[in-house]
């Protein structure tokens, strides 16, 4: 799981271009979106596809992303209990 | 119809890994590419922004040049009816090329929408105006060339019919690394008279 | 003193017809260009479209001229502006403008690996300019999905102006691999025919379609005097639609203010209507804001899909014959209103006087176009 957060941090700093946030600055209970991180719609849109492209799971409702992408913690408890790849 | 003149107030160029701001050189580096001439430009500048890093080069290109213009010109704490008319020759190509190439595998695919979303040249336009809260007039032209007439003609007739107060033309193209940017403020004041013969001298210089 | 300007001549080629007739007869019938589409090419699994049967764009096109060189699209804008510039009999010379509208305009040029050149939008406009043998530069306006009423806005300022005396505008947009594939992942398309304004809508379908007008500062033969216009950014985000419509509530305002009307006076709305949750919803906001949620309204999306950079210019052709038949069309897909405030959403086919007409449209990169249109007697 310590694996599967450290991967998961690493990959939203390069995917979702987060240029003056490093990885090590990520706590896996910040939240990703508002105040947090600071993400927006565009960034939740790239994580479903990440979901899909690296775990191979797809969300049937985008919605639920909301609750998934909270934070790291949230995600990585999402993908460890769902991942076909 | 009768026409107001209009002037240059202040005039911009991005190109060859410098920036060039009303005639004199305020930002040069060696020879490097697109991505870091402008992260280093970014810093140069002072710019704290990071959703600057998400952008694609035709918006980072447009996004420098604006900021440079309308730093200065900007109060924050009143609204500016500034007008955008933006033009290029490549419109988003370069995205889209690079769009494109995603979904080639069509068996195995993962288009991004962070990519899907420059593939319109109008999206540095958005991307200026939510920097600058410019909640105004803006469009988005495609040319062989630089057009000082047309650019001339739709500047003015936005202030005329006071449509804007000011409007903010810029030529902004890029594609697979070769990039040009012209930006200039068009208002009621200026050192540089607002028509045909400047423009184009002030593009070729 | 500042000039008129009119529209004079209107066409379109779409799924339902390639002449406003045909287009209008269908609509009036209720019979919507939205088909289930296999195709693997354009999207792996099965989709709803609104797309134009090759054989019947090659058959017309035959009947214009025996060059097989152009593209799909390239066929479209020319079976659309061919008739008008006929019609028109205007001189071709440095007192008449072409704009060419799109958003996407040559993009499948892309699928093949070396191809691209085709694609630049100056060449495509070059390439319809050159087959009617204006003399003047093509202005092309490539502004998101407002490029089509854009395109009108920017035309009539032009003319008014005095910079031209007529514009001839065609739009057009293809549906592409490219496009089914950005909206998809962008979780905006829906799985059944798009549903504007409706509690369970759930997305866009895609369209295509080409339109032309003549805009022009002659008051004979006009179809439809144009009064006002805004185009104004939301400055909110580049995908999303601003909450509060700013950008729509304004530009709609600008429009009402030049043409010195109140919101009042609006007889009936094509507006966007995507059928997304958030431009739909952003749409009902804008309109309460400026009183005219009573006014009918309607998208035509349902009958045509979302056709991008040409639906601006295709729903002004449609929009400009309710006024001249004075007919409201029904919103095609609409059943319960599922946006927070309430409109006046069309749900039949009825006639209804018609003075001013107000067309919309709203897009990627926070744009928002309106203009604002009067009957001539």
């Amino acid at each position: 799981m310590e694996a599967l957060k450290q991967e998961l941090k690493s990959k939203i700093v390069e995917v979702l271009n987060l240029e003056d946030i490093a990885v090590a600055d990520i706590n896996d209970n910040d939240a990703l979106f508002g105040d947090g991180l600071g993400l927006d719609s565009i960034d939740a849109l790239e994580l479903i596809v990440m979901l899909d492209k690296d775990y191979g799971i797809k969300l049937v409702d985008p919605k639920e992303g909301k609750t998934i992408f909270q934070s790291i913690e949230t995600m990585a408890a999402y993908i460890g209990a769902n991942r076909v790849k | 119809m009768v026409t107001n003149k209009t002037y240059i107030e202040s005039f911009c160029t991005i190109q060859n890994n410098e920036v060039v701001l009303n005639g004199e050189s305020v930002f040069k580096i060696d020879s490097t590419a697109f991505a870091d001439f402008s992260k280093k430009a970014y810093q140069h500048f002072d710019i704290n922004y990071p959703k600057f890093f998400k952008m694609d080069s035709l918006s980072k290109l447009a996004f420098l040049g604006a900021e440079l213009l309308l730093k200065a010109d900007n109060d924050p704490l009143v609204e500016n009816n500034t007008a955008l008319v933006f033009s290029n020759k490549s419109s988003s190509l370069d995205t889209d090329v690079k769009y494109q190439k995603s979904i080639s595998d069509k068996e195995n695919y993962f288009p991004s929408p962070a990519v899907f979303v420059y593939t319109l040249p109008n999206i540095c336009l958005g991307e200026i105006s939510i920097r600058h809260q410019l909640k105004s007039e803006n469009s988005f032209y495609i040319f062989a060339d630089f057009n000082p007439v047309f650019m001339e003609q739709y500047a003015n007739l936005l202030l005329e019919t006071k449509k804007a107060d000011k409007v903010l033309c810029g030529w902004v193209e890029y594609y697979n690394e070769e990039y040009t940017a012209f930006l200039y403020l068009v208002g009621k004041q200026g050192d540089f008279m607002h028509n045909e013969q400047t423009l184009k001298k002030l593009y070729n210089n | 003193m500042i000039k008129e300007v009119y529209i004079t001549e209107t066409n379109c080629i779409t799924p339902i017809g390639f002449d406003v007739a045909t287009n209008i007869k269908n609509i009036g019938d209720v019979v919507s260009g939205i088909q289930l589409h296999h195709n693997s090419l354009l999207m792996k699994t099965p989709f709803y479209a609104s797309i134009i049967k090759d054989a019947d764009l090659d058959l017309a096109f035959a009947k214009v001229t025996p060059a097989t060189h152009y593209s799909r699209l390239e066929k479209m804008m020319i079976l659309a502006l061919e008739p008008i510039l006929k019609k028109a009999k205007i001189v071709l010379n440095e007192r008449t403008a072409f704009i060419l509208s799109t958003t996407k305009g040559n993009i499948t040029a892309l699928e093949n690996q070396n191809a691209v050149e085709p694609a630049y939008l100056h060449l495509l406009a070059k390439t319809i300019a050159d087959f009617f043998e204006f003399k003047t530069e093509p202005i092309v306006v490539s502004n998101a999905c407002v490029s089509g009423v854009l395109s009108v806005s920017v035309a009539k300022r032009l003319v008014q102006s005095g910079a031209y005396d007529n514009v001839f505008i065609v739009a057009g947009d293809e549906v592409s691999a490219f496009v089914l594939s950005g909206f998809n992942s962008f979780q905006a398309m829906s799985d059944l025919p798009c549903k504007p304004y409706s509690l369970n809508r759930t997305g866009v379908t895609l369209g295509e379609a080409a339109a032309a007008v003549l805009v022009s500062k002659d008051k004979e033969n006009a179809k439809i005097k144009i009064i006002g216009d805004g185009s104004i950014n939301d400055a909110n985000h580049i995908s999303g639609p601003s909450r509060t419509g700013e950008g729509l509530f304004r530009s709609i305002e600008s429009a009402l203010a030049e043409a010195q009307i109140n919101s009042n006076q609006v007889d009936y709305i094509s507006a966007h209507g995507t059928a997304t949750p958030f431009n739909d919803e952003m749409e009902a906001i804008a309109l309460n804001r400026l009183g005219l949620e009573k006014v009918p309204v309607n998208s035509l999306k349902g009958f045509y899909g979302h056709t991008l950079g040409a639906s601006g210019l295709l729903e002004t052709v449609i929009g400009i014959q309710s006024v001249l038949e004075n007919k409201l069309f029904v919103s095609l897909g609409f059943d319960t209103l599922g946006v927070s405030q309430s409109i006046n959403v069309i749900e039949k086919n009825e006639n209804k006087s018609i003075h001013y007409f107000l067309k919309t449209a709203s897009g990627f990169g926070g744009c928002n176009t309106a203009v604002l249109f009067e009957k001539v007697n």
